[in-house]
């Protein structure tokens, strides 16, 4: 047992202290999205995620012409169920021999991708879910969070809105983990910044297509501030019926949960004029942006969702840490991942925290503007605050992960 | 909770019992007619929809229009739909029906996805009927008064016609009995088809209604076809008034239901659903013998 011990050691640290050269398991980096393909959550992540991907490698490759092996991109469909994630996450890892996951949309898929990962000690790095539990009591070695979760939307909203005056807020939220959880840290967000909860939150079924009945509630209690965590088709519901019983028109401001740029689209911006959410990065947040913007709008043929510019970031990082690894070794690429500070045209002022493998990045308030302030299609957000990394994201004080270490594993 | 509040909340029930009525008319009137389980209404509904978008987005045509060109539209793919395919099926158990409305209905959503994809479209009311209408306890948005006005004018049409008209008693006679109804040289499979055409048209202008308040997206019938049917089931299989009555009544008691406790809302349907079909299995107001 011991004399085999020293072996593997040896076989580990020999090509390390012989050549400096790249290791790869069957001589390819093999990076596989496992997200909604077809479902409701296909318009933000899947095909234009997997093309976000391709150009990612493609332009890791041209950059980095001594880079000895090759890397493949595939998108596998988890239609946004459990189960089927469970299963086509074993099936990447072990027949298609994938070293990373990443992307997927939905936070149930996410949690059964990341506990695959950690049994098989691969890598997973989801931009797509918002669930914080994935760098709380689900955390581990294995697994990384990009791009946004429910603490950064709701303390990053719930504090701003607050304390640019919104002081009263009544609340709405679909019933079910992702917005229980939402609504949770927005209400303390709120509270924390000097603001008062005028009303209980009210749970909401889930899916909905009604929400006449909160809307009149909301214009009864008159709050300063209508707060949903609903997502997707809810929200555009919601919205529609804020509008349709004038809420706005009777000084009842909107501040939404999470807010993808499709959501908007779907109802026409001066729907949502006025209305603020928190998002990790939007097309035309500056230059870098934009002009990474316009070859994806010639490649897929409309402007990117935040996560998929998210999948590029974070493909991009990845492959990176494989080069500074020169290994494509899970153990030896997360070391390289944790503590690593970067920045491109997504993350600003980015680390990828060694505790908990939460990828802190400064995030953005934005408020919809209206259509006839719109320089062109899909131009939505005006900026009106930024969270700076360290205070976007769950404090680590605060942090519920306890983090496996290699060793007791 | 106070009478206003119950009050406002009778009328948003209303709204929502509007499409649950006119969606469980047409297919209670299927039902009764062809004996079929017409799975797809959800998705025709949602055809009714898109078709107004997307004739507004290529021709400007407005929401007056659509009210009337869109349900046409739907009206005639039902009828395509009956003489091509549904037709074929109605010599076999009723399982088989099931089977082939609901693969198309698949089909329809994902053609569908594939043109627009799968988030919604925006879709504008009518300008004439953008404010809202003081009712004395509150202001309501006028459009909503509209949905409830026509859905009840549409639905009492029907049953008038059915019941009480030349044309519904052969509707009837064909359902009562074909080869009788037959014998007195009536075209017993044009009157099937035109009744399916009815269904879907009458899915169609449900579908048009619903764009300026509901979602508009590919998905948006199969969320409201599950509720429909439970509404079928709770008012009678087949029955024309029933499917009215209950769908109105599911409408508002879903919506006290939401104002006094959120979460129970949409599980009230089938409580009352189940004990329905413990209590009185032919529904509340289906005939004696369940059929």
């Amino acid at each position: 047992m011991k004399t085999s011990r020293i072996l593997i050691a040896l076989l580990c640290a020999a090509p390390a202290a012989f050549a400096q050269k790249l290791q790869l398991s069957g001589d390819a980096v093999k990076i596989g999205l496992l997200t909604d393909m077809n479902g409701v959550y296909s318009a933000i992540s899947g095909p234009g995620a997997l093309k976000s991907a391709e150009m990612a490698a493609d332009d890791f490759m041209k950059a980095n012409k001594d880079f000895a092996g090759k890397v493949s991109v595939i998108a596998v469909d988890h239609q946004n169920k459990a189960d089927i994630a469970t299963n086509k996450a074993n099936e990447m890892f072990e027949r298609q021999e994938i070293d990373l996951i990443t992307d997927n949309v939905n936070s149930a898929t996410a949690l059964a991708i990341a506990s695959v990962t950690q049994q098989r000690n691969k890598l997973f790095i989801n931009t797509g879910a918002g669930t914080s539990q994935l760098t709380n009591e689900n955390c581990n070695h294995n697994t990384f969070h990009y791009a946004y979760d429910n603490y950064m939307l709701a303390n990053g909203t719930g504090t701003a809105v607050t304390k640019q005056g919104g002081k009263t807020w009544y609340m709405i939220y679909p019933n079910y983990a992702f917005g229980q959880n939402l609504e949770r840290q927005m209400r303390a967000a709120v509270e924390k910044a000097g603001g008062k909860i005028v009303a209980p939150s009210d749970a909401t079924p889930f899916p909905n297509t009604d929400f006449s009945t909160f809307i009149l509630k909301a214009q009864s209690l008159k709050p300063q501030i209508f707060g949903t965590m609903q997502a997707g088709a809810d929200l555009v519901n919601v919205v529609k019926q804020y509008n349709e019983f004038g809420l706005k028109k009777q000084g009842i401001g909107l501040a939404i949960g999470l807010l993808f740029e499709s959501d908007v689209a779907a109802l026409g911006q001066d729907a949502y004029e006025g209305a603020t959410a928190t998002v990790p990065w939007f097309w035309n947040l500056d230059k870098k942006a934009t002009d990474w913007t316009r070859r994806f709008e010639k490649e897929v043929g409309h402007k990117p969702s935040f996560d998929q510019a998210a999948v590029y970031s974070a493909v991009t990082t990845y492959l990176d840490a494989v080069k500074r690894a020169k290994t494509d070794d899970p153990e030896k690429v997360i070391a390289a991942l944790e503590g690593h500070g970067f920045n491109d045209f997504f993350a600003h002022n980015a680390t990828i925290r060694k505790e908990d493998h939460r990828v802190i990045l400064d995030v953005y308030q934005v408020k919809v503007k209206p259509k006839k302030d719109a320089k062109e299609e899909g131009d939505y957000y005006t900026k009106i605050n930024t969270t700076s990394a360290k205070d976007a994201f769950t404090p680590l004080s605060e942090s519920k992960c306890k983090m496996a270490t290699t060793a007791s594993r | 909770m106070n009478w206003q509040l119950v009050l406002i909340q009778v009328f948003n029930g209303l709204v929502n019992g509007a499409f649950y009525a006119l969606l469980s008319l047409g297919l209670a009137v299927i039902f009764g007619m062809l004996g079929i389980v017409n799975f797809a209404h959800g998705a025709l509904y949602m055809l009714g929809a898109f078709i107004a978008y997307a004739i507004g987005e290529r021709f400007g045509i407005g929401f007056w229009p659509a009210l009337i060109v869109a349900p046409i539209a739907v009206g005639i793919i039902g009828v395509v739909l009956e003489r091509l395919l549904l037709r074929r099926l109605y010599d076999v158990p009723a399982a088989y029906n099931l089977l082939l409305t609901f693969g198309l209905t698949l089909l329809i959503q994902d053609g569908v996805r594939v043109i627009y994809g799968i988030s919604g479209q925006p879709y504008a009311g009518p300008a004439q009927l953008g404010g809202a209408t003081n009712l004395g306890f509150t202001y309501f948005p006028t459009y909503r008064l509209f949905v409830i006005g026509v859905s009840i004018l549409l639905c009492g049409t029907t049953w008038f016609i059915i019941e009480r008209t030349r044309v519904g008693a052969v509707v009837r006679a064909c359902t009562e009995n074909p080869t009788v109804t037959r014998a007195f040289g009536i075209d017993v499979s044009l009157w099937v088809t035109a009744v399916f055409g009815f269904g879907a048209l009458l899915a169609g202008i449900a579908g048009v209604m619903a764009a300026p308040i509901y979602s508009v997206d590919p998905l948006m019938g199969a969320d409201l076809i599950v509720t429909t049917f439970a509404v079928v089931v709770i008012g009678g299989l087949g029955s024309i008034l029933g499917s009215v009555m209950t769908g109105f009544m599911v409408g508002v008691l879903v919506a006290i239901g939401s104002a006094v406790y959120p979460p129970i809302a949409n599980t009230l349907i089938f409580i009352l659903m189940a004990l329905v079909l413990l209590l009185r299995p032919s529904g509340l107001f289906g005939l004696a013998e369940a059929r």
